[in-house]
């Protein structure tokens, strides 16, 4: 099994994870630091630089690796990719009548928080749409994992990208606010 | 009584084999040169027993140049001539020059960068920066007694891209082999990390002379990962001598100034904001060119109240860095302070009240950032000894992108992406017949274009004429570990593949570099030639052990054909790498490279299954 691991080996197998949404980040992160620990460049710099060009990309590898695993959209969207379903991330726009009406409340008030310059009130939203997340990526375990539900899962990945995106404009309103 | 040292395979630590490598902290205000020797990172003095040199560089009319303190001393006299703080023009346009009025140089509009007209002549950034680089590589080989084999140079951990490279150019200028630009408030966390065996999650906080940079750590076990790093490349003590040296103005009612009483002001706006570091308030006295006295006392209070957005601004890209790290100030074990500028009280409590605990100042913030540096330098200059098994990864500042439809910014690479790091996008023609395409590469946060550096721009030719959106082009962002950035596109539908290599080089062509690097040699009396040829026969000799040391180890990977095809290439290196053919060298070396090639990767790949195995174990342990 080890002999079939190179550089063309996909994310999990790099990793000796098993193909799953539910990761053990410890795991994660005790097994990128060996893999690092082994393939960095400052690890090869006697090997000339053919070495050193093979030890960037191996390091570049670990690392785009890592980030995609790590990160629970791009570790949903990778699985997806995978198995052979495809997220419509492009296309399909549909989402339920709750959620975008969820979603356009709150850009609403973080739109009016950063008019008014309240930080508290971004503070607060931010940390209800990181609980928000945090109960989507419980959901996108039991989907993925559990029911297999890949449609559905698909469904619930484009709606965390919706909730990323906001997650993003309320760091920039932050900023803005705070300087 | 002699030692024997026991050495692993794969480490050349024996003693007479020490590679001498330093680490440069190249500052705003001060630069210094710092090496490991007998396992202890110390910095190196001059002959008059003094560490920092002050990164001022004065022109002289008959040619010779002024570096340090002799320079600082003339610098009122002759303000024209003389460059300070010059790290704030590296990798800058005019516009982007931060009170440029108030500063006493002709600039010139430059390609990529602004230039300095002196009496010596026009000079570029990099060119002064290099005299500074240039005084540390002296001092250095005098201390050590022989020719540095590279050097590790720090850079605000929120340098961009241009000005990283402009660092790289300055280096290259000066006769260093640049082992590594190391990011500065990393570079401190080493020092600290190995200085205290410490292990959680650290902030560093980083104010020189004229940057700012904070940067989120996580020391576990050897490895130091940068989670997160912020800041500002504009912003810094000189900011804050600015604020006061307005104050000074707006009080004592004075304008317009002639050059030598700003100059003046500006010198005693300094040492009033030092004299607050240790005293309640600072009487300021200045006689001014017309014989009038300006009579002030600056308090504490009034010098909070002044630099309170300055502060303010800290604080924020802190708690933007936090975020970007997912973690809280409460996460946060220590916060270690570097730069002569947290030496400010104000500065010092703010960032106390931020993280609810007190800040770390038990290093020296002038000298931590070379020690740090010399000891990553000692690495990669092959002298890791057992004990020095510690691997730093570090992350990129800002996010690297690519202009697309209406001015918009499509980012490939996100800021904090742990490095090397390659990312590839595909982009297509947007008109039937289309030939070639325009790629132009920027570097910021913001959505438009317009917002952001722009780092380069080249074109793609040669595209297969399509139909519109047929076409489909790859364009690949490689960032090794230095923070450089390189740019590859490939037309891949029809098999026919164009490609193109970019470096941004920000107005200094390697030519350019090759030139000045001759006229220098000649100006120092030093022999360009031999010095080249020299660094051939040491990078030979490096491959060669690496080599060797590499067929001992796995040699089972092997082919009996394969090995003897390696075993030549070995002998011919062997047999030119003595004379003094530098090119015969140099191709003597890649075909070894080409030899190794396949042998290299499948050890890299029994080298990560090895990382593989070595968990399993862990596991099954208790």
């Amino acid at each position: 099994m080890m002999s079939d691991l190179d550089f063309a080996a996909d994310h999990f197998a790099l990793f000796g994870l098993p193909r799953s949404q539910q990761l053990d980040s410890a795991a994660l992160d005790l097994r990128f630091r060996q893999l690092q620990t082994e393939v960095h460049p400052d690890r090869h710099v006697q090997a000339g630089d053919a070495g050193q060009r093979l030890s960037m990309q191996w390091a570049s590898r670990v690392n785009e690796a890592y980030q995609t695993l790590k990160n629970p959209l791009r570790r949903a969207l990778y699985l997806l990719q995978l198995t052979g379903h495809d997220p419509q991330v492009e296309n399909n726009t549909a989402m339920p009548a709750d959620f975008l009406f969820r979603q356009m409340e709150l850009r609403e008030s973080v739109a009016e928080a950063r008019r008014d310059g309240d930080e508290g009130v971004l503070e607060a939203a931010r940390l209800q749409l990181v609980q928000e997340i945090a109960a989507v990526h419980r959901r996108l375990i039991e989907l993925m994992d559990g029911e297999h539900e890949y449609v559905a899962a698909s469904g619930l990945v484009r709606q965390l990208m919706f909730q990323e995106k906001l997650l993003g404009e309320i760091d920039d309103a932050l900023e803005v606010v705070a300087s | 009584m002699a030692l024997l040292q026991i050495v692993e395979p794969g480490e050349t630590t024996a003693p007479h084999q020490h590679r001498l490598a330093v680490g440069i902290d190249l500052g705003t205000t001060n630069s210094l040169v710092a090496t490991v020797r007998s396992g202890m990172s110390v910095v190196l003095n001059d002959v008059q027993g003094h560490s920092l040199l002050p990164s001022v560089v004065r022109y002289l009319a008959d040619g010779r140049v002024e570096i340090g303190r002799t320079a600082e001393k003339h610098r009122s006299l002759d303000p024209k001539n003389t460059i300070v703080s010059v790290k704030r023009l590296m990798g800058r346009g005019r516009g982007d020059i931060a009170h440029g009025e108030t500063l006493p140089h002709d600039f010139v509009d430059g390609e990529g960068m602004v230039r300095i007209r002196t009496i010596a002549g026009i000079k570029s950034p990099v060119e002064v920066s290099a005299e500074i680089l240039k005084v540390l590589r002296q001092r250095a080989e005098a201390a050590l007694g022989g020719e540095l084999i590279g050097a590790v140079i720090t850079v605000p951990a929120y340098f961009d891209d241009a000005q990283r490279q402009a660092t790289k150019d300055a280096a290259r200028l000066a006769g260093l082999n640049v082992l590594r630009l190391l990011n500065e408030p990393t570079a401190a966390a080493i020092a600290y990390g190995l200085d205290n065996a410490s292990e959680g999650v650290f902030a560093v906080f980083d104010l020189g002379g004229g940057t700012f940079d904070i940067s989120i750590l996580r020391l576990s076990k050897g490895i130091f990962e940068v989670l997160a790093t912020g800041g500002d490349s504009a912003l810094g003590g000189d900011d804050f001598d600015h604020r006061v040296f307005c104050w000074i103005i707006e009080q004592a009612g004075l304008r317009p100034l002639s050059p030598h009483d700003a100059r003046l002001l500006q010198a005693h706006a300094r040492e009033a904001k030092e004299y607050l570091s240790s005293h309640g308030e600072a009487p300021i006295t200045i006689k001014l060119g017309s014989g009038e006295y300006v009579d002030l006392l600056l308090t504490t209070d009034s010098f909070t109240e002044i630099t309170r957005t300055l502060v303010q601004k800290t604080l924020t890209a802190t708690k933007k860095a936090l975020r970007d790290a997912g973690l809280t100030v409460g996460d946060i074990r220590g916060v270690v302070m570097v730069g002569g500028s947290t030496r400010m009280p104000q500065i010092q409590q703010a960032v106390a009240e931020l993280f609810g605990q007190e800040p770390l100042n038990n290093l020296d913030p002038d000298k931590v950032v070379a020690l740090g540096a010399a000891m990553q330098a000692n690495l990669l200059a092959g002298n890791r000894a057992a004990g020095d098994d510690w691997l730093l990864l570090d992350v990129i500042p800002l996010s690297l992108g690519l202009e697309t439809m209406g001015g918009l910014v499509e980012k490939v690479i996100p800021r904090n992406s742990t490095l090397p790091i390659a990312r590839a996008q595909e982009f297509t023609t947007f008109k039937d017949g289309q030939t070639a395409l325009a790629i132009h590469i920027v570097q910021g946060e913001r959505e438009l274009v317009a917002d952001c550096r722009s780092l380069g721009r080249f074109e793609l030719r040669g595209i297969p004429p399509l139909v519109a959106g047929a076409a489909r082009i790859r364009v690949t962002f490689q960032v090794d570990a230095d923070g450089l950035l390189s740019v590859t596109a490939r037309e891949q539908s029809t098999g026919c593949e164009a490609h193109i290599e970019v470096k941004p080089s920000y107005g200094l062509s390697d030519d350019e570099i090759a030139v000045m690097l001759k006229e220098s040699f000649t100006h120092a009396g030093d022999d360009a030639f031999r010095r080249a040829l020299r660094e051939a026969q040491v990078e030979a000799q490096r491959l060669l052990e690496a080599t060797r040391s590499a067929l001992e180890d796995s040699s089972t990977l092997l082919s009996p054909a394969e090995r003897e095809t390696i075993d030549r290439a070995i002998v011919k290196l062997e047999a030119v790498m003595l004379g003094d053919d530098r090119r015969a060298i140099d191709a003597a070396m890649q075909a070894l490279g080409a030899a190794t090639e396949d042998f290299a990767a499948r050890r890299m790949n029994q080298s990560v299954q090895r990382a593989l195995a070595g968990k399993t174990i862990d596991q099954i342990s208790p």
